[in-house]
């Protein structure tokens, strides 16, 4: 599979946006490449940037490998991505409204009922509840992918809890530290004012009855969840609380935090912890992770959750691959980011399709993440194949599957010197009372394995910074 | 039948609670086949006790106090009039579209024994109802039922591989069979008045309902083996016991919880059946 690299396209010319790059690479001496990519592993090791890999018993934390290499966009290549991102944002908030509010996209058969209906992601609590200031998604992570010179796709729409932001502010940072000659070449779009923007949208959700200047804090699982690293990050950043469930109470319907001054009223919660945890009163009654009573003070109107609880129907698997109707539905526009073709095992011939190509298809389970529970075909050993015809004969309904995608690769260091590596990106998309923002690029992560298409970091996939520059 | 039921729920802690909230799944409502004539809730300490409505339209109450709380009872008392429907439940507040339940839950997580026993019990039926009707049976002869009220329910499949279970897993078993014969089921709890008819049964229980297009909401009762009669009264729905559970709490220190349950159900004196 050839794929289109994003500085030497189809391999056959020098994109403009890497060209002062490419010269830089050329110049620069090996010894001097090999000392800076040892002081950027020296960087993170120091700062502490670490991430756990569930059921990985050696090392709980690890380091995610970072690529000195950054991934570069033009401005107008970045203009027209935000422009596709904010559409789909928009719609996803606007699906969201709707599933728990009127639901004409099911009266119109838009989407299936039952999809969203028998999805445990839909939670009942929301059903004509009305959100501070009507977001959901607070905090968007979508993962798209790149074919070609002009054409993107959405992979997935990640709109609960979506991690690795920290990863892109960090990035940045050690690449202006190690690569200040780079920066003066080039005209980088900042990212630093991610924390301003992200506070700004959290403040901009308070309850209406808040004071005007509200109480936030960020609600973290605990030290032992993978991304505790980039919650206490982020709360240094924003200045704001961490707080675990067991600093939280709720009196009378109101939530208070702990502190030694006495309970403090809390009116906005980041919180990074999944919906059936976040309450042992009305969720999993056995976590003890979550702050009882906290729906019963949400519900009253009393604090805003960020994102809302309930966002997790809008980003499984099999809504998604009703997006490009949902994006004309809610904004009347046609879609500026495209979708992967998805064949949804739950409709027979779609199944009996997948069952027949599983060795040229992606697999992937509706409710999985991180890239556990999924199936690359062409990548796939033939009992790790015979594994999923079995779930696909017995489970249909839990599945989708998608022709492998030419992933774009990028210029990545490896132990043989420069060779060209698949990438996604993860731009982080904000929304507030006062709109939308998206701080330019995002998170680039890139299967360091050769030819590998998995780039999340549980699978061995690193790091890039990604640049949107002036061409 | 008019039936009239006496609950108390009582905690006691070896040490005491700083502060404690209960979300209280104790009061019925009407349908067709119950009128509640009273109904009562009373805490024996001093807190909040704030009445709602859950989303699937039961009514809760949300109990909650400071302490320090050595010991608390909860005493439920009411009056229910009941009627013999043959378990078709209608007229009942429904606020969740019957495709809501066939989602599987932690509680009814089908295993391959489950699927291969749903399909297995109801070969022979042909209609929905039938194959509901053969599953309780079924059920009810292979599966014993523990009412001692001394143990917590385990879920579907562990229940099922054991052949054994308090009545919240014989509803859970039966609901996992449903639910992979592609039916909406959902979990019931309510109590059983001792009659002729089940002289065993008196006290809390828990069975399940079916959503058939024909006929709407029907129960079935495994751990009785039949359709619930006029001796059930139905207190609340949900995808299993974890949304229905007649009280779920959350308390800030104390340890050595203890507690004690006890429940009557009968019918109600004759005085009033005369008049």
């Amino acid at each position: 599979m050839v794929a289109f690299d994003e500085m030497t396209g189809m391999g056959t010319e020098l994109r403009p946006a890497y060209d002062a790059l490419d010269r830089w690479l050329k110049e620069a001496p090996p010894e001097m490449l090999a000392l800076r990519r040892s002081q950027a592993e020296l960087f993170f090791r120091r700062i502490g940037i670490t991430f756990a890999v569930y059921g990985d018993e050696e090392s709980t934390e690890r380091l995610i490998p970072f690529d000195i290499i950054p991934r570069v966009l033009t401005k107008p290549e970045w203009s027209k991505l935000e422009k596709g991102l904010r559409q789909r944002v928009t719609a996803l908030n606007m699906f969201l409204a709707d599933v728990y509010g009127p639901k004409e996209c099911l009266k119109a058969g838009i989407i299936p009922p039952d999809l969203v209906y028998r999805n445990a992601c839909y939670q009942l609590q929301m059903v004509d509840f009305q959100v501070p200031h009507g977001i959901y998604c607070h905090i968007a992570g979508i993962d798209v992918v790149r074919v070609d010179a002009d054409t993107f796709y959405v992979l997935e729409d990640n709109a609960r809890t979506p991690s690795g932001v920290s990863y892109m502010l960090e990035n940045r940072e050690v690449m202006l530290r190690l690569f200040p000659e780079l920066f003066a070449m080039h005209r980088v779009a900042p990212v630093d004012n991610y924390p301003d923007q992200l506070l700004a949208t959290l403040r901009s959700v308070a309850p209406r009855s808040a004071p005007s200047d509200p109480s936030i804090c960020l609600l973290t699982p605990g030290q032992y969840n993978s991304a505790f690293y980039e919650h206490s990050f982020l709360a240094d950043k924003l200045g704001i609380e961490l707080v675990e469930g067991s600093d939280l109470l709720v009196k009378d319907d109101v939530v208070y935090m702990r502190t030694t001054q006495g309970p403090k009223r809390v009116d906005v919660i980041y919180r990074r912890i999944d919906d059936d945890f976040i309450d042992p009163l009305v969720f999993r009654g056995d976590s003890v992770l979550g702050v009882p009573g906290i729906i019963g003070a949400y519900k009253a109107g009393n604090v805003t959750l960020a994102n809302a609880v309930g966002t997790g129907v809008a980003d499984d698997k099999a809504v998604y691959s009703y997006m490009p109707e949902i994006v004309k539905f809610f904004t009347g526009e046609e879609p500026i980011l495209k979708n992967v073709p998805t064949f949804r095992c739950r409709e027979p011939e779609a199944n009996a399709y997948v069952l027949d190509n599983l060795e040229k298809l992606v697999v992937k389970e509706v409710n999985g993440s991180g890239g556990y529970g999924m199936l690359v075909g062409p990548h796939a050993n033939k009992a790790q194949i015979e594994t999923f015809r079995r779930k696909l004969k017995s489970h249909p309904e839990g599945f989708i599957a998608q022709p492998t995608l030419a992933l774009s690769t990028c210029p990545t260091f490896v132990a043989s010197g420069v060779a060209p590596r698949h990438v996604d990106l993860r731009p982080y998309v904000l929304s507030g009372a006062n709109g939308i923002s998206c701080v330019p690029g995002g998170l680039t992560r890139v299967a360091l394995k050769e030819g590998s298409l998995v780039v999340n970091s549980s699978q061995g996939g690193g790091t890039k910074d990604t640049w949107v520059i002036d061409a | 039948m008019r039936i009239k039921i006496s609950h108390s729920i009582t905690y006691a802690y070896d040490e005491p609670v700083r502060q404690i909230t209960q979300i209280l799944r104790l009061t019925p409502r009407d349908h067709d086949g119950q009128h509640v004539m009273s109904w009562r809730i009373e805490p024996n300490i001093d807190g909040r006790l704030r009445a709602g409505q859950d989303p699937y339209g039961n009514l809760v109450h949300t109990f909650s106090a400071d302490g320090p709380i050595s010991g608390l009872s909860i005493q439920v008392d009411g009056v229910v009039e009941t009627l013999d429907l043959a378990g078709v439940v209608r007229g009942a507040i429904e606020r969740v579209p019957p495709e809501v339940f066939r989602r599987d839950t932690l509680l009814t997580a089908p295993d391959d024994a489950l699927r291969e026993f749903a399909v297995a019990a109801t070969r022979t039926d042909a209609t929905p109802l039938a194959k509901m009707h053969a599953l309780t049976e079924a059920l009810h002869s292979e599966m014993t039922c523990d009412r001692s009220g001394q143990r917590n329910g385990i879920g579907a499949a562990p229940a099922f591989a054991a052949r054994e279970g308090i009545p919240q897993d014989l509803a859970h078993v039966f609901m996992t069979c449903a639910r992979q014969l592609g039916l909406p089921a959902r979990y019931i709890s309510g109590y059983v008045a001792a009659s002729d008819a089940l002289p065993l049964a008196e006290g809390a229980h828990a069975w399940a309902e079916i959503h058939l297009d024909d006929y709407g909401w029907i129960g079935f009762d495994c751990a009785n083996g039949l359709c619930p009669i006029d001796t059930h009264v139905r207190i609340a729905a949900g995808l299993d016991f974890a949304d229905a559970a007649p009280v779920r709490g959350a308390r800030k220190g104390g340890s050595g919880e203890n507690l004690a349950v006890s429940v009557s159900a009968r019918k109600a004196g004759s005085r009033q059946v005369n008049q």
